[in-house]
């Protein structure tokens, strides 16, 4: 037991990664998609948009405490939340046929955790310096006032990225200006800091320290991306018959050289920290930035680009075999693609054709079964109903409430002599309705009638209507 | 497929199992996991003492820190009434036939009132208020002691034919098994069923009866059988009939009288619930 050694560990600590500086068109890319989406993000919450005296002007407002959702000219109350769930879905497949066409275009470019960490590897640059110089600071063991300093300026602008990002998400729950204030006057809701703080946390460690591990261990996507991907999907991998054997291998000596020069420029600027010549990876996010590097490199020394290269796998393999590539419209036009694009258009449809049909005004009937019907003195026999009308529109409304069914029935309302109602501007309102049959007449003394319930806006005269049933004494038993 | 590679030095004990071939290296865990496990024992042991845990032969150990479910349950509840002091004394203190002129306070005294109705009242008047044979049902048009929010109020505060309450409104009807014959029981039993449009048992017998409800009953049940509000004397005139109207219960009515009782509410409810409870009952559709 004594003399053992000790077993190997089975806990490796996080190699840390200095990824280089690039530059190319993918690179470029990626600061224009970090742009816009960061402007996105941050700018959203601030468009105003006119919707009258008594609503938000805020034109995405996902207002919790009232149950509505606006997003500009679209209203959505909590009953259709279904618009949601659709966007969702159309998100879901969205997600699948962009895997399925360009691989991980997704995680490379417009993930958050992406561009955060893009962001935040673009501050550290600025502090610290490129690659060498942040190798250097991270090897020089002892805390000097540089260190220190560099460390605490990175720290200290990380910080205020990530305020502002936990910051910019509670804006999109309540009024912008407002909340802005009272986020500095310590007026805000509690859950307000709280959010901030948790989005604070989580951006800071997220974007500054757990970066590709988050992507690693954290997400679920790698696990499952490779479902959606084949031999057509077009993906960043390294043309192995081109570049090999390099040139510091035993191989080159006594074979043909490749082109690959193992300068390792492509390790040194990937995010990931991975080697892409070794084959496709699950840590890859498909960002390009090596395509970028090792482009430059061939350029330099006069040997054509794409030795990587966004290729599908079954290219790499046609010219292996000396056959040209497949066109890339060929690729991403295939019956897998063709399916997902149907499916999500066809949610999109949905959700367009649900848009254009809802009304503005609606209700919901519940008829009142305890008990199902009451005898009234002069031998009547009465159904009772729980109608609630929604007025979506931004001014009060004058609804007239009618039912169509045996020409014996009345309609009277609970608590008004009138049979009209008014309902104020976006609310929903709950009436109690009765509806009476005479004695003797024939829904009095049957089991049960179909009725319909009409609602006639009385501003524009929009209609809507919904069925129900009146129950007789023919139903006791 | 895969080959098994050899153990080689420096790796750990298995743990002696074998399954299909395949071993597990016996590796010790990550300290920071084991600290996560000690760190939960201490807890485990630090909460059954802070808070109520160990069974005991007919309750639990109490948990020095005091905190019972039901002591939660009464501060929820304290908090709440709290929360409603304001709008129950604005409600205690309205005009009570003006509350439904008021969107806001008649909303809240409406909903209020449907807890009061179903935790009190649901008992005997059935939850959807339908009542039952001897229970009056609270959603139709026919009211024993009056049907306007006040009337209602009044019945629900005090109650009806209770010994507890003074201002109980009280009315007896007398037995008439003692005053009448048998016979002339049966004759005004079919001519009220006649006060309401229904077809006697017996026509002839039903003629004798008129004189006979004239001198009788006519002076609580009026001359045509509308009742009386004021006495609380059933119309009996009308479709709606608390014990039945039938042949049968109509001479038992008649024979030993009926006697129902309702226990006044202002002893158990707040001056809001009572009023809340009487809107309430008001809406459900027959309130005059």
């Amino acid at each position: 037991m004594t003399d053992q050694v000790p077993p190997p560990s089975l806990y490796a600590a996080r190699e840390p990664i200095f990824p280089r500086r690039v530059s190319g068109p993918f690179r470029n890319l990626k600061w224009v998609i970090m742009a816009v989406t960061l402007g996105i993000y941050y700018l959203v919450p601030w468009i105003r948009w006119d919707r009258g005296p008594e609503l938000p002007d805020q034109a995405v407002l996902l207002d919790l405490a009232n149950r509505r959702f606006y997003f500009f000219w679209i209203e959505i109350w909590s009953h259709e939340f279904y618009f949601v769930a659709g966007l969702l879905i159309m998100a879901g497949l969205g997600l699948f046929l962009f895997t399925s066409a360009l691989g991980r275009v997704w995680c490379g470019y417009a993930c958050p955790q992406t561009v955060w960490t893009d962001l935040f590897i673009k501050v550290e640059r600025m502090v610290e310096g490129d690659r060498n110089a942040r190798l250097r600071l991270h090897r020089q063991e002892k805390t000097d006032a540089r260190k220190l300093r560099l460390r605490l300026t990175k720290w200290v602008l990380w910080l205020l990225i990530s305020v502002a990002t936990g910051g910019a998400w509670v804006f999109y729950f309540a009024d912008a200006p407002t909340l802005l204030v009272d986020l500095f006057t310590g007026q805000a809701a509690a859950v307000a800091y709280i959010t901030v703080a948790i989005l604070t946390a989580t951006t800071f460690i997220f974007g500054g320290f757990a970066r590709e591990q988050i992507c690693i261990y954290a997400c679920p996507w790698p696990r499952i991306q490779a479902a959606m991907m084949d031999e057509d999907t077009i993906t960043v991998a390294y043309r192995e018959w081109r570049g090999e054997p390099r040139k510091h291998s035993q191989e080159a000596k006594t074979a043909p050289q490749g082109d690959c020069i193992d300068c390792m420029a492509c390790v040194n600027v990937c995010p990931m920290g991975i080697d892409i010549r070794d084959g496709q990876q699950l840590e890859c996010i498909t960002c390009a930035l090596c395509i970028d590097a090792c482009d430059d490199v061939m350029e330099r020394i006069g040997k054509p680009r794409g030795l990587i290269d966004y290729i599908a796998l079954s290219d790499e393999v046609a010219e292996r075999g000396g056959a040209a590539p497949r066109s890339v419209w060929k690729h991403i036009f295939r019956p897998r693609t063709m399916f997902y694009t149907f499916l999500w258009a066809g949610v999109g449809a949905a959700l367009i054709v649900a848009l254009f049909i809802r009304s503005d005004i609606e209700m919901t009937v519940a008829p009142v079964r305890n008990p199902t019907f009451v005898t009234l003195a002069d031998g009547s026999i009465r159904n009772t109903y729980e109608i609630r009308l929604r007025n979506k529109n931004n001014d009060a409304r004058l609804f007239r409430l009618f039912v169509k069914g045996d020409p014996a029935l009345r309609i009277t309302l609970e608590g008004t002599p009138y049979g009209s109602i008014e309902v104020p501007a976006d609310t929903s309102f709950l009436q109690r309705v009765y509806v009476i049959a005479p004695p003797g007449s024939p829904p009095a003394q049957t089991d049960r009638q179909d009725l319909r319930f009409w609602i006639e806006d009385l501003t524009n005269g929009d209609r809507a209507w919904k069925d129900s049933s009146f129950i007789g004494t023919g139903n006791q038993p | 497929m895969t080959k098994v590679p050899p153990k080689q030095d420096g790796d750990p004990d298995t743990t002696g199992h074998t399954w299909d071939g395949i071993e597990e290296f016996d590796n010790p865990m990550p300290r920071w996991w084991l600290w996560t496990f000690y760190i939960t024992i201490i807890w485990a042991v630090a909460y059954t003492i802070a808070y109520p845990a160990w069974p005991l032969v007919s309750s639990a150990t109490a948990g020095i820190l005091g905190y019972s479910t039901r002591g939660e349950v009464i501060s929820d509840i304290a908090a709440v009434e709290e929360a409603n002091a304001g709008i129950n004394t604005q409600l205690a203190e309205a005009e009570i036939t003006e509350i439904s002129l008021n969107p806001e306070l008649n909303s809240y005294a409406v909903s209020a009132g449907a807890a009061v109705y179903r935790t009190w009242c649901t008992q005997c008047h059935g939850s959807g208020a339908g009542g039952a044979v001897g229970y009056p049902n609270l959603l139709d048009n026919d009211w024993l002691w009056g049907g306007s929010v006040e009337a209602i109020y009044s019945t629900v505060a005090h109650g009806i034919r209770n010994e507890e309450d003074p201002d109980a409104r009280y009315s007896e009807m007398p037995v008439f098994g003692d005053i009448l014959e048998e016979e002339e029981i049966a004759q005004v039993a079919n001519y009220v069923m006649t006060l309401s449009g229904g077809t006697p048992v017996d026509a002839a017998a039903s003629q004798a009866g008129e004189a006979i409800y004239a001198d009788n009953c006519s002076a609580c049940h009026g001359d045509n059988g509308l009742g009386n509000n004021d006495l609380g004397a059933p119309n009996i005139a009308d479709q709606i009939w608390l014990y039945g109207g039938d042949y049968d219960t109509l001479v038992e009515t008649v024979t030993y009288s009926r006697y129902g009782v309702m226990p006044p509410w202002q002893q158990r409810l707040s001056e809001a619930e009572l009023r809340a409870v009487s809107l309430y009952v008001h809406q459900l559709g027959g309130g005059e």
